[in-house]
């Protein structure tokens, strides 16, 4: 081996470290998703009429939360209670990897990264399953029941949106389908539809209003979270709060292609400009509208989404085998 | 799934006071509840042997934080019955627009409960915000926003300044205008309405049979208004239409609440209107002569009733209360049967339980006979005071 190549082997192993830990890794994640957090509350107190949280809130409660004693009810599955929250927080780091941040090209991509992408963030509701399911509470044992109803209920239409977006760019890469949708300015309107599921089933995903059934306080007390506490419990909503940045991150690459070929400074405050525009609709949507239970909240899903999904599908088979 | 016991209580987020749900599941539906009261006994009635009238006055009006109101008048009438007293036509008047006052502030109070339970905190934020503007005239019109003191044996303490029922007028117009808004809401929103109509059906039959009473019977359509029935105070002086409906579930208790919010309305317009001129008080003497009464009060949970026995000194013989949520607990029972676990906050919401008015008698079950039993004043004394020394605590 030469110096040189040396030299260049040794750059990659620092920039994938970086890419990793810092960018858009671990540090750049958990700075915006609890900024995130912070526009989330902010925004929905304001639509309540209520004043809301001061910007470093959700700092402060990360702080709190990681200086207070861990409790860990039971005498079995100890291990497993404490390693769950570091599964989905390392899911979700790993997932924005193969997402496109900078303009189209994402830090890593290899085509079929989508497949490993969506798998990758279902592996935190996996987690919330197994926490409520090892946490020895009847509370945290049934909002695990609920998470994992919910999850068959809105991961179909949810998986068919991208794959169908996925279909009409020809590719299973996800730096790949962003490059032909920012090529073909007039494509994503075919996708629009699509759009729409996405953010329904990202409510579910995200357990926020009308679907947070598995952790409705008012039924199930903290439901799967019920028993963490201390830095578990600080994990779990770190985790959370990224798994929001990087869902609108994906939504933003794959539904909002705009502005990828300007100036990379541009590029990122646009790339920021979308993922807002996601977490205000949310917060929006979070707004008006009431807890489902959980019956309803599957009937809802397979009944209209689900269909709706396929409708979406079929479109784009159609376009691709006529246009494309 | 096996059936699994699930505590709701003594201490959880649905409720906002200590009580005790046992709820048998089956999966996520309910298939049976024990409900254990209890856990907010005072021991009011017996405080109230002990001490004097006016002492009791005070005391009365913390049996309910939120219809404090309504007990004080309901006590105060028997009392004022029993030494046959005439009350001034003015404080009459005022009694029944601070009476209406609470009710507004007590059905946009469980408007926003209502709306938590369901996971629609924007229905609780707005509905509080605009409990507000009650809690504020309650507060420039007797001195306090939660136990306004303003009853008295004879009439009442404060009389209301010409330029405050302005002030109320105004208000009545803006709540009016932000209940429409409500009942626009309740009537349109998607979610709400899955979640509230269909949910903790209560049959008129079973409704009549179980005793139930307030909003929770005329939305199972029983027509029953001790304010018109039996009026009381001033409201055979004033028009207004009795709010019932026959949806049975939730939805119609909502439709109850929200309706009755309009009639408070314009019976407070009606009563600034109407209202005399004239003193506020009569004097009543310290004792009260041998002799018993029974008292109604329509409270906004319903029907409240006070009996007392007078025995010619300054202290009640006996006083009871039957506060309306502890009418309501047993077609409570009947209404979660057969719901989802999801269902049951708003179930429990639905009938405004205010637990600690409920808790007047505790039966106490001894474990080593294995059998109920109450006990009287000495031997329950006698226990506690065990109980502490078993503890280590000195008396």
């Amino acid at each position: 081996m030469t110096g040189i190549e040396e030299r260049e082997l040794s750059f990659k192993a620092v920039m994938s470290i970086v890419y990793i830990l810092v960018f858009p890794g671990l540090l750049f994640l958990s700075v915006s998703g609890m900024l995130l957090e912070y526009v989330d509350r902010k925004l929905y107190a304001k639509l309540q009429n209520r004043v809301g949280p001061p910007w470093f809130q959700p700092f402060a409660d990360f702080v709190k939360l990681i200086s207070k004693e861990d409790l860990v009810p039971g005498r079995d599955k100890k291990i497993m209670f404490r390693l769950l929250p570091f599964f989905a927080l390392s899911a979700i780091v790993t997932s924005m990897l193969y997402i496109p941040v900078l303009g189209i090209k994402a830090a890593f991509s290899f085509n079929g990264d989508i497949i490993v992408v969506l798998y990758l963030l279902s592996i935190p509701t996996l987690t919330f399953f197994l926490a409520g399911y090892s946490s020895k509470s009847l509370f945290s044992l049934i909002g695990g029941v609920r998470t994992l109803t919910q999850f068959f209920a809105y991961e179909v239409p949810l998986f068919l949106t991208f794959l169908s977006a996925a279909l009409l760019s020809g590719s299973w890469s996800i730096s790949e389908i962003s490059a032909f949708y920012s090529q073909n300015s007039w494509y994503w309107l075919f996708n629009i539809l699509g759009f729409g599921i996405s953010m329904i089933a990202l409510l579910g995903k995200l357990e926020k209003v009308p679907f947070d059934i598995p952790e409705a306080e008012t039924e199930i007390a903290g439901g799967t979270f019920t028993e963490y506490s201390g830095k578990l419990l600080a994990m779990f909503r770190l985790a959370i709060d990224i798994e929001v940045v990087v869902c609108a991150a994906l939504i933003a690459a794959v539904f909002l292609p705009f502005g990828l070929n300007l100036h990379p400074a541009l590029v990122f405050v646009i790339f920021i400009a979308k993922v807002l525009f996601i977490v205000a609709l949310l917060s929006l949507l979070r707004t008006v509208f009431a807890r489902l239970r959980i019956d309803q909240m599957v009937e809802f899903c397979w009944k209209y989404i689900a269909p709706l999904s396929f409708l979406q599908l079929i479109i784009n088979i159609i376009i691709q085998a006529t246009v494309v | 799934m096996d059936r699994v016991v699930i505590p709701i209580g003594p201490q959880h987020p649905a409720l906002k006071e200590p009580e005790s749900f046992r709820v048998i599941l089956e999966g996520e539906k309910i298939v049976g509840v024990s409900l254990r009261l209890g856990y907010n006994h005072r021991g009011i009635e017996k405080a109230c042997e002990e001490r004097t009238y006016i002492q009791d006055l005070y005391l009365i009006e913390r049996v309910c934080g939120i219809c404090s109101h309504s007990h004080s008048t309901c006590f105060i009438q028997a009392v004022e019955q029993i030494a046959g007293v005439e009350v001034p036509e003015r404080a009459l008047y005022l009694r029944v627009l601070v009476g209406e006052l609470e009710r507004i502030h007590s059905h946009l109070l469980w408007l926003g409960v209502a709306g938590h339970e369901i996971g629609f905190d924007t229905l609780f934020m707005y509905s509080w915000r605009d409990r507000e503007i009650v809690m504020d005239i309650l507060a420039d019109l007797t001195g306090n926003r939660v136990n306004y003191g303003i009853n008295t044996y004879g009439g009442v303490k404060r009389d209301v300044p010409k330029e405050m029922l302005k002030k109320i007028l105004d208000a009545m117009d803006v709540l009016e205008e932000r209940t429409k808004y409500y009942i626009q809401v309740a009537t349109e929103e998607v979610t709400l309405m899955k979640r509230l109509s269909g949910v903790g059906i209560i049959k008129k039959e079973d409704a009549q049979a179980l005793d139930a009473v307030g909003p929770v019977a005329r939305a199972s359509g029983i027509d029953r208004d001790v304010r018109r029935d039996d009026p009381y105070a001033a409201y055979d002086r004033v028009s207004f239409k009795v709010i019932s409906v026959d949806n049975e579930d939730v939805y119609g208790r909502t439709l109850v609440r929200v309706g009755e919010l309009m009639e408070s309305y314009s019976i407070i317009r009606q009563v600034i209107e109407n209202m005399p001129e004239g003193p506020i008080v009569t004097k009543v003497p310290r004792k009260i002569p041998e002799g018993e009464a029974f008292s109604r009060y329509e409270a906004p949970r319903g029907e409240d009733v006070h009996y007392v026995k007078a025995n010619g000194t300054d202290k009640p013989e006996r006083v009871k209360l039957r506060a309306p949520s502890l009418a309501n607990i047993k077609p409570l029972l009947k209404m979660l049967e057969n719901y989802n676990l999801a269902d049951l906050p708003i179930i429990v919401a639905a009938i405004d339980p205010c637990f600690s008015c409920t808790d007047r008698a505790i039966a106490i079950e001894n474990r080593d006979r294995g059998k109920k039993e109450i006990m009287d004043w000495k031997t329950l004394r006698q226990f506690s005071i065990d109980w502490y020394r078993r503890k280590g605590i000195k008396f």
